[in-house]
C-alpha cells in the first residue's frame, strides 16, 4: 500500500492530464513526486523553492487568473508560517485553492516539534469559509483530493499523514459515517484515529461516528446520533491534532440539549520526545491504552 | 457594480480636483502623491486594460501592492470610467467602497485587496504564472511596491524566484521616496538586477521617462522601473 503522500502525487498528477484548469505549486518538499507531471505540464507544476510565503502569494495569483492551484508542503510550512498569505491571498481576495499537507502533528516524531503542527485546523478554524479534510488512509486521501480539485472556487484544506488506519472506509465528503452504535456516549474518531479509537473502545456500550471531513462538522450527523441517547449526552472528540479543536463544533451542533464534551488530541505542551509514531501517540495519550482510559473515565 | 453616471474624457489636469474630493487619510498623504504620475501613465499609455474589459481574461492586470495611500489610485481610476467621481467624497465611509485600502470584491477594476505589505509581488507572479498556462500569453502583469515595501521578506521569495525563470510577462514598478530606514546596498535595482531582472530607474514625475522605461523590451526577464520622487518628510 502507497502511502497518502504517494497517492496524492500520482492521482493529483492524473488529475493535471484531465483538468487544463488545475495547477500544482510545491516548495521543494514533494516534488520527486511531480517529476513526470512537471515534464507533461511545465506551465502547470510550479517549484518556487523554499519560499513558502511565496508558495500561497503565487496560488492566490494562480486562482485570480481562473486556475485552481493546489499547493503542497509540510503543515508547518503551508499553514503556520506563512498564515497571513493564506488570510489575504485567498479570503480576502475572494478566490480560493487546496492546500495539502503532510507530516502533521506527529509523523516525523524523531524530526522534533519543528516539523509539527498540531494547531493548523484551529488556525484556519480562525478564517471563513474553508472545508477541511483529514483522510484516514490512503484511498479516502483519493477520494477527498478528488473531491477537493473538483469543488469550483471552494478553499479547501487536506491533511495527508503518515498515520493511517489499516483499511479504507467508505466515506462520503462531508459526512460523519457511523461506525458503530451504542447507547453510553458519542465517540468522534477523526481520520487515522479510528483504529486506535475502535480498539479503545471494545466492549464499551458507545457510538462511534468517523470524521474525514471536519469542517464544515457535520452537525446533522451529530445531532441524530444524540437524539437516541436518553437525557443527556456525553461525546468524545479524539482528534489527531491540538486538543479541543472541534469541541466549539460539538458544543454549536447541541446547543439547545444537555450534553458534555471531552476533547482529546495533541496537547498544548511540547512533548519533547522523538522517537515512532506509536511511542508518541502513547506519549500523547492518545494510543488505545490511554484512550480507553480517558473516555472510560469521562463516561457516565 | 453598476454605475449610471461613469463620466471619461478626464486628464491628467483633472487628478488633482479629484484626489481633493478624499479627505480622511491625510497620514497617507505622501504616499498618495508619490504614485499620482507612475498610475497615470500605465493607465493612460501602458495598460490594455479599460472600465469595459474589466473582467477580459486577456486584459493586463495592474496590481497596487503598496495599499496604503490609495486617493492617486481611486483618482486615476475614476478618471479612466471604472466608477463615478460622486464615489470620491463617500472615501473611507461606512457605506462607501473605497477603503483607506483598496478591496478588489467592493471596487470595479481594482485587481487585488491589498494594505498588508508584501503580498502584490507574490500574487503578481501568480498571475504571470496562470496567464501563460491559460494561454494568455499576451497580457502583461503590472505591480507597483513602494521602496520600503521592499524590506518584506515576501517580496524577496518573489524577486529571486521571478528572475530565476525569466517570468517575461511580469513588471514591477518600484516608487522610491526614500521611505524605507535601512535602504539597499547598492541602490533598488542593484537588488533586482542580481535577481536577473531588467532594470530601468527614472524620474517618478517625467511622464515620457516613465513610459519610455515603462515600454523598455525585456526579452526572456521581468522588467523593474524604479520610479525616483522626492523624498517623504
Amino acid at each position: 500500500m502507497d502511502t497518502m503522500r504517494e497517492r496524492f502525487a500520482s492521482v493529483v498528477s492524473r488529475l493535471l492530464d484531465d483538468d487544463p484548469r488545475l495547477a500544482v505549486v510545491l516548495a521543494e518538499i514533494g516534488k520527486d513526486g511531480f517529476t513526470d507531471a512537471a515534464r507533461a505540464h511545465p506551465d502547470r507544476v510550479v517549484n518556487v523553492g523554499i519560499r513558502e510565503q511565496l508558495l500561497i502569494g503565487v496560488g492566490g495569483g494562480l486562482a485570480l487568473t481562473g486556475m485552481r492551484p493546489i499547493l503542497h508542503t509540510f503543515a508547518s510550512f503551508l499553514v503556520e508560517r506563512p498564515f497571513e498569505q493564506v488570510k489575504l491571498d485567498f479570503g480576502h481576495q475572494g478566490v480560493g485553492g487546496v492546500l495539502v499537507s503532510a507530516a502533521g502533528s506527529y509523523d516525523w516524531p524523531a524530526g522534533g516539534y519543528t516539523h509539527m503542527a498540531p494547531g493548523d485546523v484551529a488556525l484556519l478554524d480562525t478564517l471563513d469559509g474553508w472545508t477541511v479534510h483529514v483522510p484516514g488512509h490512503p484511498d479516502e486521501a483519493e477520494t477527498l483530493l478528488r473531491d477537493a480539485a473538483a469543488a469550483g472556487d471552494d478553499s479547501v484544506y487536506v491533511r495527508l499523514s503518515a498515520h493511517s488506519n489499516s483499511a479504507p472506509r467508505d466515506i462520503a465528503p462531508g459526512g460523519f459515517l457511523t461506525v458503530r452504535e451504542g447507547r453510553r456516549g458519542v465517540v468522534i474518531a477523526v481520520g487515522p484515529m479510528l483504529d486506535g479509537v475502535l480498539t479503545a473502545v471494545e466492549g464499551l456500550d458507545v457510538t462511534v461516528l468517523y470524521a474525514t471531513t471536519v469542517r464544515p462538522f457535520d452537525e446533522r450527523a451529530v445531532r441524530a446520533t444524540a437524539g437516541a441517547a436518553a437525557g443527556g449526552v456525553d461525546v468524545v472528540l479524539v482528534e489527531p491534532y491540538l486538543e479541543g479543536t472541534s469541541t466549539a463544533a460539538v458544543n454549536d451542533a447541541l446547543a439547545d440539549r444537555p450534553h458534555r464534551v471531552l476533547g482529546l488530541g495533541i496537547p498544548r505542551r511540547e512533548l519533547r520526545r522523538y522517537g515512532t509514531i506509536d511511542e508518541h501517540l502513547a506519549g500523547q495519550g492518545l494510543d488505545p491504552v490511554g484512550l480507553r482510559e480517558r473516555i472510560s473515565a469521562f463516561l457516565r | 457594480m453598476t454605475f449610471t453616471d461613469v463620466h471619461t474624457g478626464y486628464g491628467y489636469d483633472d487628478l488633482p480636483r479629484l484626489m481633493s474630493l478624499m479627505t480622511g487619510d491625510e497620514k497617507h498623504g505622501p504616499a498618495a502623491t508619490s504614485t499620482l504620475d507612475v498610475v497615470w501613465v500605465l493607465y493612460d499609455r501602458v495598460l490594455r486594460v479599460s472600465a469595459e474589459g474589466v473582467d477580459a481574461p486577456g486584459r493586463d492586470r495592474f496590481l497596487l501592492s503598496k495599499g496604503h495611500g490609495p486617493m492617486a489610485y481611486y483618482a486615476v481610476l475614476a478618471a479612466k470610467g471604472f466608477f463615478p467621481e460622486s464615489l470620491l467624497a463617500g472615501f473611507g465611509a461606512y457605506d462607501s467602497p473605497l477603503g483607506h485600502h483598496p478591496d478588489r470584491v467592493l471596487v470595479p477594476g481594482v485587481e487585488i485587496s491589498s494594505g498588508s505589505l508584501g503580498h502584490g509581488l507574490p500574487l503578481a507572479v501568480g498571475s504571470a504564472l496562470g496567464l501563460r498556462a491559460r494561454g494568455l500569453s499576451g497580457a502583461a502583469v503590472w505591480v507597483l511596491v513602494g521602496d520600503a515595501e521592499l524590506d518584506e521578506g515576501s517580496n524577496h521569495e518573489a524577486i529571486a524566484y521571478a528572475g530565476a525563470v525569466g517570468l517575461e510577462r511580469l513588471h514591477a514598478v518600484v516608487v522610491d521616496n526614500g521611505s524605507a530606514s535601512h535602504g539597499r546596498p547598492g541602490g533598488i535595482a542593484a537588488r533586482f538586477e542580481a535577481a536577473g531582472w531588467s532594470t530601468a530607474t527614472v524620474d517618478g514625475r517625467d511622464h515620457e521617462a516613465l513610459y519610455e522605461a515603462y515600454t523598455a523590451p525585456h526579452p526572456g526577464r521581468p522588467h523593474v522601473v524604479v520610479a525616483r520622487v522626492e523624498a517623504k518628510v
